[in-house]
């Protein structure tokens, strides 16, 4: 017998889908027959550790949190690489200064297009 | 060569120590199943007062809960097994404590842990502080001290296990089973919490004078 030299992925394949839905299986014959199932409105309600949930569950988040988020990175990143800089800076050639000014000019250069595009001011 | 087992058969458990040697293991699904979940109850993670700090001392490298299969402390009560009331249950708390325990799924334990979970400890003449939380939540474990020891945690927690190991597989936490889910969430009123115990649970003890006395 002359199998294709992948073949045995196929079986990889089927184990690995067979698995989890044994476990499944399993966990699906619990929950209907073993399981005490006591659902009641404070079970079921949302988690609000403990406090009365107030409101619905499925709320918007701003999409503007993930801009603030991008704009932290500017910092993080600089502060990242900043300290190692700032901890050998004695011992490093005149050109790594320069190459570090780059560096923060083009991190620098984002911060005020985006400041000047207002992305600044919570909307 | 031998007699067959005849029906309804139950060995003891010297019968079955000694099946083992021979490398035959005996069990029921109700067994296993108590194996399992004595071994892996996960607790809450929620902590009340000082003795949480115990707590959290029983769950690190020196006391190592991990040992007994409690290290995996839930930030979710969806996903706990374990209430560890740790600490002073403030009346302010109370109606927080009740509710994570209803949103916590069946089979679920609770652990008095410390002096002011019992009873109020210190604080038990105090107007905020609920004397015992047991006054609204089934427990099945209550450790003494203030704080206890996270040793004397961890012997708690063996004895919830032991307790756990003869447990009927459908269990569901309270008296006979009945209020594991549905303790009232207690309310604030004008002077205390309302009501001010769980019925089913508590009852103030009554004075008896004996006659002799």
């Amino acid at each position: 017998m002359n199998s294709h030299p992948l073949a045995f992925l196929a079986l990889f394949a089927a184990v690995a889908a067979a698995f989890p839905l044994a476990l499944l299986a399993v966990a699906r014959v619990w929950f209907r027959f073993i399981q005490p199932r006591r659902p009641d409105a404070i079970k079921n309600a949302s988690y609000e550790c403990g406090i009365a949930p107030t409101g619905d569950s499925w709320i918007q988040f701003k999409a503007h949190y993930y801009l603030y988020a991008i704009l932290f990175l500017i910092f993080d990143v600089e502060v990242l690489f900043l300290l190692p800089f700032a901890v050998a800076f004695t011992a490093l050639p005149a050109g790594a200064l320069v190459a570090m000014l780059v560096f923060i000019f083009l991190l620098a250069e984002g911060l005020v297009w985006a400041w000047h595009r207002g992305h600044l001011e919570w909307k | 060569m031998s007699e067959p087992v005849p029906p309804g058969f139950t060995p003891t458990d010297a019968e079955r120590d000694e099946l083992r040697r021979h490398g035959i293991l005996l069990t029921s699904l109700e067994e296993l199943c108590d194996w399992g979940r004595s071994r892996s109850v996960w607790p809450l993670q929620f902590g009340l007062a000082c003795c949480a700090i115990e707590m959290i001392a029983a769950s690190m490298a020196r006391f190592d809960i991990a040992r007994f299969g409690s290290e995996v402390f839930r930030a979710s009560p969806r996903q706990a097994d374990l209430l560890i009331v740790s600490g002073t249950v403030t009346k302010k708390m109370a109606p927080s404590v009740v509710r994570l325990w209803n949103q916590m799924p069946d089979p679920k334990y609770c652990i008095a842990m410390g002096a002011c979970a019992i009873s109020g400890g210190p604080f038990k003449q105090g107007y905020n502080v609920l004397k015992g939380i047991d006054r609204y939540i089934p427990v099945d474990i209550y450790i003494p001290g203030c704080p206890p020891r996270p040793e004397a945690l961890l012997h708690g927690l063996m004895q919830l296990q032991e307790k756990i190991r003869g447990q009927d597989i459908t269990a569901t936490a309270g008296p006979g089973g009945a209020p594991g889910s549905d303790c009232p969430v207690p309310a604030f009123g004008g002077h205390d919490l309302v009501p001010p115990q769980n019925e089913t649970l508590w009852h103030p003890p009554a004075l008896v004078r004996r006659e002799d006395a």
